[in-house]
């Protein structure tokens, strides 16, 4: 299974790489996003929970367009079939493009954070780093194995861009409470604060109890 | 084949029902301080748990479909969800009109239980517009046991997450019955099963006359001479078809 994953990520990564579709169309949108929020709520800085929301829902809503795109080339160029009749167990498929995912929401907070940082905060979170790294690599994880299972779903039906977004945003609202909240005290204008265990909790129970449904049940996704 | 003790469990329900109104309206006390708006309680806490359980009823069904691929256990789970979603309804109605009785406001957001309340029912909101978009029947069916599936899981991990994120103001019921005196509790206790009851008789009400009408559907076309009972025809639900 493993060279089968591999060769599947191999394939997407060098697809997205001679495309361009998806991550810096994510980059686009929310970079957008901080400069809609700007002038929505009229303010020079964020701080504290406000920022918090604002950097957890643009990241969000970049990820829905991410999780849009993640099988549309599977279902157009036929890569479903292709994918069928190789001997391969079918969880690689899934194994693959949630790694995928993953790789692309990495990408795209790189960016994204920097000029969240540089948009929209007044100085430089460098305190609040490592704690935000945390609560985006395991909101991440998440959202990349959600996304794939919701992607998944989506494309074989005939209002894919519409049921993305209808499923995936309630499905993630604990990640956005966990991720906001926790991040909330790092992003303070006071200073950088304690990041909260519990939080962390949440985020990990969430990433381990769909991560096990969504290894159990991806097979049934695919089509005979 | 869905008609077998309906008659016994719809006379139960009834009893049941009455019952429970009975001991909301002349037997449970007024409440000390919200006086008799809080006997809007009996109704709303019993919709909701009943509501929640079926949501999850309809995942388990959708385990069992995709187990062993019966279409009736995927009729089982869509009219389980079908139903949970009205009480869901209900529920938010009664608990706004409770909300404004008690707190002064119709929607509050510091309480927990009405917030993930609120987002369970959005999913399932999506539940049919998932199964109206996918044209093929078993596809149809092996996607919306995913779905029941997936947000089953969601259901008490959402109501999880969003309890730690929030104040501590909503009234836990099951937990603090101790607070709770002997006759609310009685009465309480009986409201759910009554609910319960309605629930499952109103299921199996349903199961029956969607069964029957799919039988009395391929009678006909059995009389108009069809060899093929598939021909499409227009559709106005999205529920299962056998």
């Amino acid at each position: 299974m493993r060279r089968a994953v591999v060769a599947l990520v191999r394939k997407d990564l060098r697809l997205e790489a001679r495309t361009r579709e998806s991550v810096p169309a994510m980059v686009l949108f929310s970079l957008g996003t901080f400069v809609l929020f700007h002038f929505a709520l009229d303010a020079q800085t964020v701080a504290g929970n406000l920022a918090a929301g604002v950097l957890w829902v643009t990241l969000l809503l970049a990820a829905v367009l991410g999780i849009n795109r993640l099988f549309v080339a599977e279902r157009e160029e036929g890569g479903f079939d292709g994918f069928l009749l190789a001997p391969v167990d079918r969880t690689a498929m899934f194994v693959a493009k949630a790694s995928v995912l993953f790789a692309f929401l990495v990408l795209l907070e790189v960016v994204a954070v920097a000029a969240f940082a540089i948009l929209l905060l007044e100085r430089p979170p460098w305190h609040a780093l490592p704690g935000l790294a945390l609560l985006l690599a395991l909101a991440d994880l998440g959202i990349a194995v959600v996304g794939t299972l919701v992607g998944a779903l989506a494309i074989q039906t005939r209002a894919r861009d519409l049921i993305v977004p209808l499923l995936a945003i309630p499905l993630s609202v604990p990640l956005v409470i966990a991720g906001a909240r926790g991040s909330a005290p790092l992003l303070a204008a006071a200073g950088a604060g304690a990041l909260e265990g519990r939080w962390l909790l949440i985020l990990g129970l969430y990433d381990l109890v769909f991560g096990l449904l969504a290894y159990a049940i991806f097979d049934f996704l695919l089509e005979e | 084949m869905f008609g077998r003790g309906l008659k016994t469990l719809s006379c139960v329900t009834v009893v049941l029902i009455v019952g429970a109104f009975a001991l909301v309206f002349f037997y449970a006390p007024n409440d000390a301080d919200q006086g008799f708006i809080q006997k809007i309680f009996y109704l709303h806490v019993p919709l909701a748990i009943v509501a929640l359980c079926g949501f999850v009823a309809g995942g388990i069904y959708g385990i069992l479909y995709l187990r062993s691929g019966d279409r009736m256990h995927d009729l089982r789970s869509y009219v389980a969800i079908h139903l949970s979603l009205i009480l869901a309804v209900a529920t938010l109605i009664s608990g706004s009109i409770w909300a404004r009785a008690s707190w002064g406001h119709w929607w509050v957001w510091d309480e927990p239980t009405l917030v993930s309340f609120l987002i369970v029912f959005l999913l399932y909101a999506c539940y049919q517009p998932l199964r109206f978009s996918i044209e093929d029947p078993q596809t149809q069916a092996r996607y919306a046991a995913v779905f029941s599936i997936v947000a089953g899981a969601f259901v008490p991990l959402n109501f999880m997450a969003v309890r730690m994120a929030q104040s501590v103001a909503h009234p836990r019921v099951l937990t603090s019955t101790t607070a709770m005196p002997g006759s609310m509790f009685l009465t309480f206790m009986l409201s759910i099963v009554a609910m319960a009851c309605l629930y499952v008789t109103l299921w199996k009400y349903e199961l029956a006359s969607k069964h029957a009408s799919m039988q009395l559907r391929q009678l006909r076309r059995k009389l108009a001479g069809e060899d093929d009972g598939w021909t499409p025809r227009a559709r106005r639900s999205a529920a299962p078809q056998l």
